[in-house]
């Protein structure tokens, strides 16, 4: 027993992916392809705990061994790993924010995606083609202004462009001319965004990290949060038994005030359900990440050909994973204003994730007032923040400092009332 | 979609209806004897419970009256039946 978990703790040898290791598994029939990651016994006790195998947990795992050699670490999931948020958003990655705090955070992010294939050994097939904001009022207009010179201090880029030239770059917009109610003004090209494959960017971290040796441990779900006597964080109870660990970090969306309600602990958050859905596969016709911030819809179209389209959250707060008529029917009918000829198309699917956000919308990182309890949410859009917000929560468990690109989304802020309110939070709204 | 007792209309549909935010405890009639700690907590923490959660809606494409109803954020059941807020 003893030597069986000094095995399972050893290094394991990863096999690195390449065109030559694709080719000489092709030679077995692709049966010899080792695992990606290890499922080993879970254990009593770990120098870091971390709660959901999401983006965000997964990457501050990865970080933590990469950046800082903590690798006695244990990622709990509850559900299987990756099968969160990560698979149920509209990947877009982009930097297109408004305030000091959050766009240099936004432009690491970016950053960090982009040499994330590398960096992973995982394709994410990664494509970097930029999101073209149609722009049918005057206030958006000049609230995207604001932004492109605010961003423009911090690395990150918006381009203003005609009318004629949104439609030549976007050929099915036919709507919103002159005679209709919000005609199209103009529009504003952010060429830093792009889309990738969300289920890659959740294994090739999870692959990752596992190297370093990382314990993943999937169906382990943490059911409440323990203190010891001097009100430290001590571990989480889970159906699976206690572990104990001196720092913990929750990072599970919309769940966070669930696990944070057991030990009393009060947070500004409020969980929403936000929808995304899928129509039938299309031949490539929009290279673009296409933005209708007036009318509250936007969509990208995948390497499937499907068109991923994503609109409004739910009114009110919700734990649930499905999407409203009422919700769906707004976006669409918006859609369609714009781009007619999508009335033919069918659509496929439909999902939504829940998520929380904070009373001023922006992301919460921090330590709690727990000693050695950690938040990472509030990610209101969480996807394109997975490889900073894993950076810099992995440099805060390791050092028991914020890094200064989080400084600002401390619980602090709420005390002292210095919100920091964020317009380029949502894509749609 | 919800089907809210409008206590003017009868049984209306959602899409009748414009969402009003959580409806919050009133504000402490004496602020200044709280705590920051206490205060802080009056203007951002809203519950957020796997339950029910009290919220405003307004009848904005209907009689335009406000309605205060209880809410289970999992399965959607409106919990009370809605009263009209004054």
């Amino acid at each position: 027993m003893y030597l069986g978990l000094l095995i399972l703790k050893k290094h394991t040898l990863m096999q690195h992916y390449s065109l030559f290791s694709l080719a000489r598994n092709a030679l077995s029939h692709h049966t010899g392809w080792p695992k990606a990651w290890r499922s080993p016994p879970l254990g009593s006790e770990y120098d870091v705990v971390i709660i959901g195998a999401g983006g965000h947990g997964l990457a501050t795992a990865y970080y933590l061994a990469k950046n800082h050699g903590i690798t006695n670490v244990a990622v709990l999931e509850k559900g299987w790993l990756g099968g969160g948020n990560i698979a149920r958003n509209t990947v877009t990655v982009r930097s297109n924010y408004m305030r000091d705090e959050s766009i240099p955070f936004y432009v690491k992010s970016v950053e960090l995606f982009d040499g994330l294939t590398k960096d992973l050994n995982y394709n994410l097939m990664h494509s970097k083609r930029g999101m073209l904001d149609v722009v049918q009022t005057y206030s958006k207009m000049r609230e995207i202004r604001h932004r492109m010179l605010a961003m423009d201090i911090y690395g990150s880029t918006y381009e203003p462009l005609s009318v004629d030239e949104v439609r030549r770059r976007v050929p099915s917009l036919t709507g919103g001319g002159a005679g209709s109610r919000l005609p199209v003004l103009g529009g504003y090209f952010h060429p830093d965004a792009a889309v990738n494959r969300h289920d890659a960017v959740a294994w090739g971290y999870a692959r990752k990290a596992d190297d370093y040796g990382v314990e993943i441990h999937q169906k382990t779900q943490v059911t409440s949060l323990l203190r010891d006597s001097d009100g430290h964080i001590c571990g989480v109870e889970t159906n699976r038994g206690t572990v104990r660990a001196k720092k913990v970090a929750v990072a599970v969306s919309g769940h966070t005030t669930t696990l944070t309600d057991t030990i009393g602990l009060k947070l500004p958050l409020r969980t929403f359900n936000l929808t995304a859905y899928v129509s039938e596969p299309l031949k490539p016709f929009i290279d673009v990440v296409v933005n209708c911030p007036d009318i509250g819809v936007y969509f990208s179209q995948s390497d499937k050909g499907e068109l991923v389209i994503g609109g409004a959250p739910d009114p009110g707060q919700s734990f649930r994973r499905d999407i409203k008529q009422n919700v769906f029917e707004d976006s669409v009918c918006a859609m369609l204003e714009l781009f007619p000829s999508f009335k033919r198309l069918k659509l496929l699917r439909q999902w939504g994730g829940h998520l929380d956000i904070a009373h001023d919308a922006s992301p919460i990182v921090d330590q709690t007032d727990i000693p050695g309890l950690f938040v990472s949410a509030g990610w209101w859009g969480g996807y394109k923040a997975i490889p900073a917000g894993g950076y810099t929560l992995a440099h805060f468990l390791a050092t028991s400092t914020p890094h200064k690109l989080i400084e600002p989304f401390g619980l602090g802020r709420f005390r002292h009332l210095e919100f920091v309110s964020e317009a380029g939070t949502t894509t749609a709204r | 979609m919800l089907m809210i007792n409008c206590p003017f209309c009868g049984p209306r549909s959602e899409a009748e209806f414009a969402f009003g935010g959580p409806s919050v405890s009133r504000r402490p009639e004496k602020p200044d004897d709280l705590s920051d700690e206490d205060w802080v907590n009056y203007l951002t923490v809203v519950p957020n419970p796997m339950g029910p959660v009290r919220e405003l809606w307004w009848h904005a494409r209907g009689c335009g009256a406000w309605v205060e109803l209880e809410r289970d954020t999992v399965k959607h059941d409106i919990v009370t039946r809605p009263e009209y807020v004054k």
